[in-house]
C-alpha cells in the first residue's frame, strides 16, 4: 500500500510536485490521468527513487516504511516496480540473464531451468514472441516490445506496488488488451498499482477502483472510473469546468 | 558478499596480493645496472647464451636502430622511461625444468601462486614458464612431440632449429621497425618458438607465462610462431609482476607466420603492475586462405603501446583482432590492430573495446590499409569506448588507407558515459549502483568476450568471471 501525503519536489531549483496527497490501498489499483507536464512521470520517478528529483516537503509510505530514505533498489526489493515509459536500452545484456538476476536479487534459490519455465509461461501470457529472450535488452525494441518487456518484467518481479508510467502508449488495441488481461491476474491483496496514462483507453480493460486527476503538480480531482469516461468524452476541458463549478 | 559482476569491476583492487608479491631476487647472471645499454651489455648477453655468431651480429645491428631511432612521441608519454636504470639481462636459475620439481623453490612457488601447474594440469598442451630474463620451465605433452610439434624457448631454438629461426627471425618486425623493436632484437632473451608442421591441429592450448620479480627489471622476450600449411594452434600468454615504486620495462616482439590454410590464434592477457612499461610489438603474416587472430586483453601495466597487426599477404587470408583494455588509475592504455589487405579477397575485422575509470586513459589506434590491387576485399572496425567517470579520458584515432575501390569498409565508433538515466533504470529493478554498472560494461565487451572459448585461461577465469562460473561468491 502506497501513501503520499503533501509532497514538494523540485529538478534544477524547478518546482514540479506541488503538494500532492495520494493513497492506493492494499489490493487496488487507481489511475492516474492528467495533461501533459502535469508532473504524472514525476511523480512515479520520485516514487521509484530517480536521484534527478529533491523531494523539499511530504512523505512517501510504501507498506508503512518511509521510502524516501531508501535507495531506488531497496525500494525495488521493498516491492515497487516502476513499468518505465521510456526503458532504457541496454547494449550486450541478454534478455533472459537480466530477468534471471533481477529475480535473483529477490529470491537467492533459483533454479534456471524451473525459471526459464516460468518466463516463457509469463510470454505466452503476455503475446510476447520468446524469442526476444534471447536478444539484448531494449536494444532494437519497437516501443510497443519495449513496453511488453517492461510487462515481463512487472509480472515476473511480482511487486506489491506496480507503478506503469504510460504503458499503454505504443501498444495497439488488441496488444493492450492482452497486456491489460495478464496485468488483471496479479489484482489480489498485496497487490495495488498506480496506472499512469494520458489516455483512457487502457482504463476499459483494466477497471480502476479510484481515478485521480492531476494538473500542475497537484492532484486536482480523485473520484470513480467515471471520471475517466468523462475526459475521454470530453478532455480535460470537462473536467477543469466542472472544477470551475464547484 | 559481491556478486561476479561487481567483482568485475574490482579488477585488480586484490592485485597486490595475488600478483603484487615478489621473492628475493635471485642471480646467478646479471648484467651491470646503471650503464644503459651498450655493445659491452648486448655482447654480454649473447656470450653468456654462448649464441652462434649471426645471432650477436643481428643484436649489434639493432643496437644501432635503437641508438638512432627516436623515442616514439605520438602515443602515450614515454618521458619518463630511463634506458640507464635498467637490467637488460637476468638470469635467475642455471637450466631450464622439464619437471616442476626441477625448477627452484622461490620460483616455483611463484608460479603455484599464480597457478601455472594447476592450469597445465587441467587443460593446456604445453607450458613455458620466464622468470626474469629466461625461460625456467618449459615442457610440451609428448603426443603433441610425437606429431613433429615443437615448443621451446627462443633461445633453445636457436641453437636447435637455427634454419628456421634464421629464415623468419627480424623479417616480420625489422629491428629497424621502431625504438622498441630495435631494443628487444638488441637485447632479447626468452620468449616462445613454436612450429606446428602441416596438417597438424594443436587442441589445447599452449601457454606461456611471464612474470617479472625483481626491481627496475627489463624484460625482452622474444617470440616466434609458424603454422605450416594447414596447421592449427592457439597460443596464450599471461603476464604480471610485483608492485614496486619504481619502473620495469617489458618491450617483448612477437612474429607469427601463417602459411597457407592454417590457422593461428594468439590470445594475451596482459596484467603487469602499475609500475610496468609495456611497448610491445606483434605483427604475423597471414599467407593464402589463412587465418591469424589476435585476442588482446589489456588490464595492467602503467602505459601500455601495443597494436597487434596482420599483414594479409594473399588471396584469402583472414584477420581477426579482438580487444578489451581497462584503464585506472595512473594507467595508460595505448592499444588497438592493424590489417594491412595487400591481396585481393583478403578480409578483416577488428573489435576494441575500452574501459576507463578513475582517472585512466585508453586510446584506440588503428590503421585499415588496402592497397591497389587488393579487389574484393572486406574490413570492419569497431572501437568502442565507456568512460565511468569525469576524472577518466578516452580518444580514438582510426587511419584509413584505402586505395582499392573494390573493396568494403565499415568503421563503426561510440564513446559513451555511464549514464544516470540507465543507472536508475537498473537499481529501478532491485541492482546495487556496482552491479548496475558491472552489468552495463559486461554488457558493453560482450561482443569480445562471447568470442572467447568458455574455458580459456587462468587470468580470464579469474579476472572476468563469465557466465560459467555464475553463482560463485
Amino acid at each position: 500500500m502506497l501513501e503520499i501525503k503533501n509532497l514538494h519536489a523540485s529538478v534544477e531549483g524547478k518546482e514540479i510536485l506541488k503538494g500532492v496527497t495520494l493513497t492506493v490501498k492494499d489490493g487496488e489499483v487507481h489511475a492516474l490521468l492528467g495533461p501533459n507536464g502535469s508532473g504524472k512521470s514525476t511523480l512515479s520517478y520520485i516514487i521509484a527513487g530517480h536521484p534527478k528529483y529533491t523531494v523539499t516537503k511530504g512523505e512517501i509510505r510504501l507498506n508503512g516504511k518511509d521510502v524516501l530514505k531508501m535507495k531506488p533498489e531497496e525500494r525495488a526489493l521493498e516491492g515497487a516496480f516502476l513499468a518505465f515509459q521510456y526503458p532504457m536500452e541496454i547494449q550486450g545484456v541478454n534478455v533472459f540473464n537480466f530477468l534471471f538476476q533481477m529475480a535473483k536479487t529477490r529470491q537467492k534459490k533459483l533454479s534456471p531451468v524451473q525459471f526459464r519455465k516460468q518466463v516463457e509461461a509469463t510470454c505466452v501470457e503476455l503475446g510476447f514472441d520468446k524469442q526476444f529472450l534471447d536478444r539484448e535488452l531494449n536494444v532494437g525494441f519497437s516501443g510497443g516490445e519495449k513496453k511488453r518487456a517492461e510487462v515481463l518484467q512487472l509480472m515476473l518481479a511480482n511487486p506489491s506496488l506496480a507503478i506503469l508510467d504510460e504503458t499503454d502508449s505504443g501498444l495497439d488495441a488488441d496488444a493492450l488488451k492482452t497486456v491489460a488481461k495478464a496485468l488483471q491476474t496479479l489484482r489480489k491483496p498485496g497487490f495495488s498499482a498506480l496506472v499512469i496514462t494520458h489516455y483512457a483507453r487502457l482504463l476499459n480493460y483494466l477497471e480502476p477502483d479510484v481515478v485521480h486527476v492531476m494538473k500542475d503538480g497537484k492532484v486536482v480531482m480523485s473520484g470513480g472510473a467515471s471520471i475517466a469516461h468523462e475526459i475521454e468524452k470530453h478532455g480535460y476541458k470537462a473536467i477543469e469546468a466542472q472544477e470551475a463549478k464547484k | 558478499m559481491k556478486n561476479q559482476n561487481e567483482r568485475l569491476l574490482q579488477i585488480n583492487e586484490d592485485y597486490a596480493e595475488k600478483y603484487g608479491f615478489h621473492y628475493p631476487e635471485e642471480a646467478v647472471h646479471r648484467t651491470k645496472k646503471d650503464s644503459g645499454l651498450t655493445e659491452a651489455v648486448v655482447r654480454e648477453i649473447s656470450k653468456i647464451k654462448n649464441e652462434p655468431q649471426w645471432m650477436l651480429d643481428k643484436r649489434l645491428q639493432a643496437l644501432k636502430w635503437f641508438e638512432k631511432k627516436a623515442m616514439p612521441t605520438w602515443g602515450a608519454d614515454l618521458s619518463h622511461i630511463n634506458f640507464q636504470n635498467i637490467t637488460y639481462y637476468l638470469k635467475p636459475t642455471e637450466g631450464q625444468g622439464r619437471t616442476w620439481e626441477e625448477v627452484p623453490e622461490n620460483i616455483k612457488k611463484t608460479f603455484d601462486r599464480l597457478g601455472i601447474p594447476e592450469a597445465e594440469k587441467r587443460f593446456l598442451g604445453g607450458v613455458g614458464a620466464q622468470y626474469e630474463s629466461e625461460s625456467v620451465y618449459h615442457k610440451l605433452q609428448e603426443s603433441l612431440e610425437k606429431q613433429g610439434v615443437v615448443f621451446l624457448s627462443m633461445d633453445d631454438a636457436v641453437k636447435q632449429y637455427p634454419e628456421i629461426v634464421k629464415k623468419y627471425f627480424g623479417t616480420i618486425v625489422p629491428a629497424s621497425d621502431n625504438k622498441f623493436a630495435a631494443l628487444n632484437t638488441a637485447c632479447w632473451s626468452g620468449g616462445s618458438f613454436i612450429y606446428v608442421p602441416k596438417g597438424v591441429k594443436v587442441t589445447k592450448p599452449l601457454q606461456a607465462y611471464f612474470r617479472i620479480n625483481a626491481k627496475n627489471m627489463g624484460q625482452f622476450e622474444r617470440t616466434l610462431i609458424i603454422t605450416d600449411e594447414g596447421a592449427e594452434v592457439f597460443y596464450e600468454e599471461g603476464c604480471t609482476a610485483p608492485i614496486y615504486s619504481t619502473d620495469s620495462l617489458h618491450a617483448a616482439v612477437v612474429e607469427l607466420v601463417a602459411l597457407k590454410n592454417s590457422k593461428l590464434r594468439y590470445t594475451t592477457i596482459q596484467n603487469w603492475s602499475s609500475n610496468v612499461y609495456n611497448l610491445v610489438t606483434k605483427r604475423a603474416h597471414a599467407y593464402e586462405n589463412a587465418v591469424v587472430e589476435w585476442i588482446d586483453l589489456n588490464l595492467g601495466s602503467k602505459i601500455t603501446m601495443k597494436y597487434p597487426s596482420v599483414f594479409l599477404l594473399e588471396p584469402h587470408a583472414k584477420a581477426d583482432i579482438l580487444s578489451i583494455a581497462f584503464a585506472g588509475k595512473g594507467q595508460h592504455q595505448d592499444a588497438g590492430g592493424k590489417a594491412l589487405h595487400l591481396a585481393p579477397h583478403t578480409t578483416s575485422r577488428i573489435i576494441s573495446k575500452s574501459i576507463c575509470k578513475d582517472g585512466g586513459r585508453t586510446s584506440y589506434r588503428g590503421l585499415v590499409e588496402i592497397v591497389k590491387g587488393a579487389t574484393d576485399t572486406a574490413s570492419s572496425v569497431k572501437c568502442d569506448a565507456l568512460i565511468l567517470d569525469e576524472k577518466s579520458r578516452s580518444d580514438t584515432y582510426p587511419t584509413m588507407k584505402i586505395n582499392e575501390e573494390d573493396s568494403t569498409i565499415s568503421h563503426e565508433a561510440y564513446v559513451g558515459k555511464i549514464g544516470e538515466e540507465q543507472l536508475f533504470y537498473l537499481r529501478s529493478r532491485g541492482f546495487s549502483e556496482s552491479e548496475a554498472t558491472a552489468m552495463i560494461v559486461l554488457g558493453f565487451i560482450a561482443d569480445v568476450t562471447k568470442e572467447l572459448p568458455a574455458e580459456y585461461s587462468l587470468e580470464l577465469n579469474n579476472l572476468i568471471r563469465l557466465e560459467m562460473e555464475g553463482g560463485v561468491g
